[in-house]
């Protein structure tokens, strides 16, 4: 499934400085029942964000009108758990196309690759900083450069840099999956299966 | 070059390295349920393209499933509509499919092995994290997500780094009482939930070697719990046993050819692991989980332990212990059980059943524990009928469901209401994992067994002299 080209991203940030956030709280296992990729942004930790009547829970951060923006800033251990896309659509269905954290889960990571959420890992220190930011001025401004591999605190102007592999740069850049590539080598992996020990 | 176990089956299924990027794998066999696939028949359907080797994938239905009557249509229209697209898409793209009803249904992990589509030396995937199971075969096994469910259908590919390797040994003799779902919760105890984020497991030394391969899956399965990609055990006599004459092992010329490949299968002397951790046998007890995630273990007769000793620092500790209903220094023997589930493809197959069996023989369930039985397949199901064990457990006051994934995620119906406290042979103590508000204490067949008989947390070997 294609999706927006991410190159620079400037937004302002939502905080949940929760560590291992697993994906039973990124989406709930009850709201895997759907057989098309649409509304899985209204589920997004919906345990944490509705009571059990559909009432906002006022405390959660989600429905706190003084966060927004385009970028989650997580706690270490970001989406451990289960291998679920659904966790990562619901990222990218909920508006984020950035999560930053000092630590991801590896499943959950390769799957916002896929689906064009970008995830950053950054020193536990700079999240941190991160979090400190926020607390102090909910409108604080971060700088995603994908090209730079940077991450920027506007507010102070410090940065990190961040990894990410050239392929999946490119992919990012250019709004492509994986597929697509793979479509591009069929007859090359149709004569390798025919070679295979078993 | 000296290879790993892991690098001799990765290897054997590059087709082709990306400078900068992942390699491009190949995948023998593909699984997949009613939950992970639909999205991926839909990109199949919106790109216009057919799956590329039909015969490498499988589906059977098994999140979503209901554990009584399943006879009757599925009652919640949205897992019906889920069940209806599986057996849609697979027709449409000529896929085996074992669905609701059909005598090879059952959870895609058990079903895997029982039919021999698990192989030595394959690289398996499904949309499900716990598809490290396979990986007792000696395979690389592991989840993945719906884009790549998408990808495995159109290209039988996959594109992923090559994890790093880590070889975990265990020697040395298991103590009474202690089974592989013990071992794999101590060493996730030890290592936490995270500890082996980016690395492929392999488990190495005698207590492997001894264990069946209902127990290395087991042990295999819950690799995910510690973070790592998969985990595997070099196929041994024992493992080729178990293959040989399965339906879709490989028969004739093609066997003697496998065999030749599995024999193959084992890490060289000299080869060198990223990472590698000893833990010694005589230290294991039966475990159990006090908090929300998997790490969160210990031996059941101690005490729970302090924040320092867990993963995620203070404020993750009372969240956790808070939604238990638990205090630090609390012994877990004492506390009350409301539910039992016996179950998952983590702990659902025979081998399980028996060890619960050989416990509540003659004894009684307790009034304030229900209990659900649930067995992995139609296979197991029907073991646990010709083996008298049924008998046995009706006696015990105990019914056995029909198969399923069940309470491990509560897909169905199979809930554990809010605030009530289960002890579950499954592989997730998460919030909320067993039905909204649920407290999951994750545990062993035995120690469930000890459970539903006493109706609080007891230590099985306080019960008996002797396992059977
Ligand atoms: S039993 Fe649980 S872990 Fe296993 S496949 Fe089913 S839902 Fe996944």
């Amino acid at each position: 499934m294609a999706y927006d080209k991410f190159n620079i991203l400037t937004s302002a940030a939502v905080p949940l400085p929760i560590e291992n956030v697993d994906t039973d709280q990124l989406i709930p296992a009850r709201f895997l029942k759907a057989t098309e990729r649409v509304g899985f942004g209204d589920n997004l930790f919906r345990d944490w964000r509705y009571n059990a009547d559909n009432t906002p829970k006022k405390d959660f951060v989600l429905n706190n009108p003084l966060y927004g923006g385009k970028i989650l800033v997580g706690g270490k251990n970001f989406g451990s758990g289960s291998s679920r896309e659904h966790a990562a659509w619901a990222v990218y269905d909920y508006g984020f196309r950035c999560v930053v954290s000092s630590f991801f889960a590896d499943i959950f990571r390769n799957n916002c690759l896929n689906v064009g959420v970008l995830p950053v890992q950054v020193s536990p220190e700079f999240s941190d900083k991160i979090f400190e930011a926020i607390h102090a001025n909910p409108k604080t401004e971060l700088e995603v450069n994908l090209t730079e591999q940077t991450i920027t605190l506007l507010s102070t102007g410090e940065k990190e840099t961040f990894d990410i592999s050239s392929y999946k740069k490119d992919n990012m850049k250019n709004g492509f999956d994986d597929l697509d590539y793979l479509l591009s080598i069929k007859s090359e992996i149709q004569e390798f299966a025919s070679q295979l020990p078993i | 070059m000296s290879k790993t176990l892991f690098d001799k089956v990765w290897d054997t299924h590059v087709v082709r390295k990306i400078e900068g990027g992942p390699d491009v794998l190949f995948i023998d066999r593909h699984l997949i349920h009613e939950v992970t696939s639909p999205v991926a028949f839909l990109g199949l359907k919106t790109r216009g393209i057919k799956v590329l080797f039909p015969e490498r994938t499988f589906a059977t239905a098994d999140h979503n499933t209901p554990t009584i009557n399943q006879h009757l249509p599925v009652a919640d229209p949205l897992s019906a509509n889920q069940l209806k697209a599986l057996e849609t898409n697979a027709n449409e793209y000529g896929i085996s499919y074992w669905g609701l009803g059909h005598q090879k249904n059952g959870i895609v992990h058990v079903v895997g092995p029982e039919y021999g589509i698990t192989q030595p030396g394959a690289t398996i995937v499904c949309g499900d994290s716990h598809t490290s199971t396979h990986g007792a075969f000696g395979a690389i096994a592991f989840g993945i997500g719906t884009s790549e469910v998408e990808m495995v259908l159109s290209s039988q590919c996959i594109m992923q780094p090559k994890p790093k390797k880590m070889r975990i040994n265990i020697n040395g003799k298991l103590g009474f009482g202690v089974t592989p779902k013990d071992v794999a919760l101590y060493i996730i105890s030890k290592l936490t939930t995270s500890g082996a984020t980016g690395y492929f497991v392999e488990y190495a030394g005698d207590v492997f070697e001894n264990m069946t391969m209902e127990g290395r899956m087991t042990v295999c399965n819950l690799s995910i719990e510690m973070g790592a990609r998969g985990g595997m055990i070099a196929p041994d006599e024992t493992t080729i046993n178990y293959v040989k004459g399965r339906e879709f092992s490989p028969k004739g010329e093609a066997w003697e050819k496998a065999l030749a490949y599995y024999r193959t299968l084992k890490t060289d002397a000299d080869a060198v692991f990223d990472k590698e951790l000893t833990f010694k046998a005589a230290d294991i007890e039966p475990m159990i989980t006090y908090g929300t995630n998997p790490g969160m273990g210990m031996g059941i007769s101690n005490a729970i332990p302090d924040a320092s000793h867990v993963e995620g620092g203070v404020a993750t500790y009372e969240k956790s212990l808070n939604y238990m209903g638990f205090a630090e220094g609390d012994s877990m023997l004492g506390k009350k059980v409301d539910y039992v589930f016996v179950g998952s493809c983590t702990n659902g197959r025979i081998e399980d059943f028996r060890l619960f069996t050989s416990f509540v023989k003659g004894k009684h369930k307790a009034d304030n524990v229900t209990a659900w039985l649930v067995p992995g397949s139609h296979i197991v199901e029907k073991q646990i009928k010709d083996e008298g064990l049924l008998d046995i457990l009706t006696e015990a006051g105990f019914e056995l469901r029909q198969p399923g994934c069940s309470a491990c995620l509560a897909m169905n119906d199979d809930k554990v209401p809010a605030g009530k406290y289960a002890v579950s042979t499954s592989n997730r103590n998460f919030e909320g994992r067993q039905g909204p508000g649920a407290r999951t204490m994750l545990a062993s067949p035995l120690v469930a067994a000890a459970a539903a008989i006493t109706g609080k947390v007891t230590d099985p070997r306080t019960l008996i002299e002797e396992l059977v």
